[in-house]
């Protein structure tokens, strides 16, 4: 039997199942919205795909109930740890008025939602880094000390809220984990026309913290280095940058044609390292999934996914005149 | 009464709220230690500590979104752009995030924030330190903007703005800053945003204004009268969303409407003003709209004589109020 390497990083068999789970179940929602925008039924679909190792193997390091989230769009795998539903997404994907991120207002990908402590979005990159610090710091000022996620792509960590955020953070020692996805992609920019340091992690330099690059494609990696960062922050030594190195393995959105910029060989390659087949032959393994087992849990995520696309397909509409509704507090 | 000066009336609304509400808490540049570089926040580092008066890094766009991220949270962020010249590294935080925060949610979250920024020339800020920016945000629905006149006000409004479930943008003349002082309550009171105010009676012609030059109004007014011309003056207080009752019934109360601000002319708050009376009590007109108001260059150049010519002052405003009641 192969090395136990989940309870070595302090996560019981039914975590890394909860987890292999949710991963699962993403990846599924994901694939069911590229089938619906394809016949034609919903506008737009943002992936998770390739990356949903580094989203809920973060995710999972957090209290995720006194904790808060600043997700970036991709984040289907950190929304759906910190609580949301597979309804919820295609509520949202179907832009029906019951979608808890919008009531339809926005994109897919756009999360938020108060009950779950998962801060709204928008569509301007890298935005809600500031806002993480801002809830961090108010956190202190209201004793309660929450640690903070806010996520964003190799692209992003370019922005200038990036680093007015890192910085501000970084002075003040809050509990903000920084959390790079590199997926290699802006859109159709590689890296190496990205950045000109190292890594992304190299960054956190600048700011007086440690940055780290991990394989975000195992999420018994990212969930040991987040964990490790969450602790570091809750006893008050600040923040920390971890870049998790991963890929996208659709194009950028619904929209967009990755034929134009990368090879099929490279995502074939890709594919070859897909972090949910990594983590089924690991679970297996360690004798915690077995062929049944797995058969069960895809059932039950396709069951899910089904149910939801059912439920959100039928719901209503928004009201038109709606669109006048929450300006200002009524 | 006691007769304050508009800076201390800003000085002390932020006081009065820090005492009243432990959530309210200020950040920006040199806020802390050296009470701002216009002294607004004089005394307050030393009454509530650097916590809760945060000398923030030199980053506006930072100094908004962490305000934006603590507002979302529950607390009462101030914050403060050191000149109105410098928020346009903020402007996506304050358009993009603040304002469309509850709308974008469908009214799940909401940002309870201030920002102030002193704005305006007439100080030998020469391009960067003197202009006018409100027009930029004044179509911005989910945003409030408010430019006060007067030290009652100033603290009133300020006091309304951090009590107000969304976010506010304060502008603050900062030729006001020292040269308007006026009578000031020592009571807690409130002055309600989106409303406007008549700050003088008359019958003759209507001015609407706000800011530095709705003193320039006031003053032309009292000479004006002597002449037998007696002005009527609403203080608009609030640019956006503009108070359009108000300022219909101004416009029909003598016919003849002049608009006047400090912001160039084209795309300023003024054209928006017309065209709401336009659309409301055009056939109650006795003369065309007029308009008197910055010229359309950049910004303020900085030689005296530069500034001069594009500042207005009370007598380029007694001559147009003087031309208007003629017509």
């Amino acid at each position: 039997m192969a090395e136990n390497r989940h309870q070595a990083a302090g996560l019981t068999d039914e975590q890394v199942l909860d987890m292999y789970y949710t991963m699962l179940l993403a990846r599924k929602i994901d694939e069911r919205m590229w089938l619906l925008n394809r016949a034609g039924k919903i506008p737009f679909v943002i992936s998770c795909q390739g990356q949903e190792a580094a989203q809920v193997g973060a995710a999972f390091a957090f209290n995720r109930e006194t904790d808060y989230a600043c997700p970036y769009y991709r984040d289907m795998g950190v929304v759906l740890a910190f609580g949301m539903t597979a309804k919820d997404m295609m509520l949202s994907a179907f832009a029906k008025a019951e979608d808890p991120n919008s009531g339809g207002r926005q994109m897919p990908g756009h999360f938020g939602s108060r009950k779950h402590n998962i801060l709204t979005g928008s569509s301007p990159v890298t935005t809600q880094v500031p806002h993480a610090v801002g809830l961090a710091l108010a956190g202190r000022m209201d004793g309660k000390n929450p640690v903070v996620f806010t996520s964003f792509g190799e692209g992003s960590s370019n922005q200038g809220d990036f680093h007015e955020g890192a910085n501000f953070a970084g002075v003040h020692k809050l509990p903000v984990i920084f959390f790079c996805e590199n997926n290699k992609y802006a859109i159709s920019v590689p890296i190496t026309k990205q950045l000109a340091c190292k890594s992304v992690a190299d960054r956190a330099q600048g700011y007086g913290f440690p940055g780290v690059s991990i394989d975000g494609n195992d999420p018994i990696e990212v969930y040991k280095a987040t964990k490790e960062a969450v602790d570091r922050g809750r006893r008050g030594e600040g923040p920390t940058l971890i870049e998790a190195v991963t890929y996208r393995l659709v194009p950028h959105s619904s929209d967009d044609d990755d034929r134009s910029y990368r090879s099929r060989e490279e995502v074939e390659e890709a594919k070859k390292k897909d972090p949910i087949l990594r983590f089924s032959v690991y679970l297996r393994e360690v004798g915690l999934l077995t062929e049944e087992k797995e058969k069960e849990l895809n059932e039950q995520a396709a069951r899910e996914v089904d149910e939801a696309t059912e439920y959100a397909e039928n719901a209503p509409y928004p009201e038109p005149e709606s669109a006048l509704n929450h300006v200002y507090a009524e | 009464m006691a007769i304050i000066s508009y800076i201390d009336a800003v000085t002390q609304a932020l006081r009065e709220e820090m005492q009243r509400d432990r959530r309210v808490f200020i950040m920006g540049e040199d806020v802390g230690v050296r009470g701002g570089v216009f002294r607004a926040t004089n005394g307050l580092y030393e009454e509530f500590g650097e916590e809760r008066v945060i000398d923030a890094p030199l980053a506006e766009s930072a100094i908004a979104g962490v305000a934006i991220g603590a507002a979302a949270y529950g607390m009462r962020p101030v914050a403060e752009m050191q000149f109105a010249d410098f928020i346009m590294p903020a402007v996506n935080q304050i358009v993009s995030e603040a304002a469309k925060m509850r709308y974008r949610s469908n009214n799940d979250w909401h940002c309870p924030l201030v920002i102030r920024a002193p704005y305006g020339g007439g100080v030998h800020g020469a391009l960067y330190h003197s202009q006018s920016v409100e027009a930029m945000f004044n179509s911005t629905p989910g945003l409030k903007v408010v430019a006060p006149s007067t030290p009652y006000d100033v603290k009133g409004m300020l006091k309304a703005a951090i009590r107000d479930d969304d976010p506010v943008l304060f502008f603050e003349h900062k030729r006001c800053y020292r040269l308007i002082k006026g009578e000031v309550p020592e009571s807690d009171y409130t002055v309600p945003l989106g409303k406007a105010d008549i700050k003088r009676e008359g019958e003759d012609i209507t001015v609407i204004s706000y800011g530095l030059t709705l003193h320039f109004a006031l003053q032309a007014a009292e000479k004006l009268a002597e002449e037998g011309i007696n002005a009527h003056v609403l203080d608009l207080r609030t640019l956006y969303p503009l108070d359009k009752e108000s300022i219909v019934e101004a416009a029909r109360k003598t016919g003849k409407v002049l608009i006047i601000h400090e912001d160039n002319k084209e795309g300023g708050v003024g054209g928006e003003v017309a065209a709401v009376i336009a659309e409301e009590c055009l056939f109650d007109l006795d003369a065309p709209i007029k308009r008197l108001a910055g010229p359309d260059v950049p910004a303020m150049p900085y030689s005296p004589t530069l500034e001069k010519f594009f500042m207005l002052t009370p007598d380029k405003v007694m001559a147009a109020m003087r031309e208007l009641a003629e017509f």
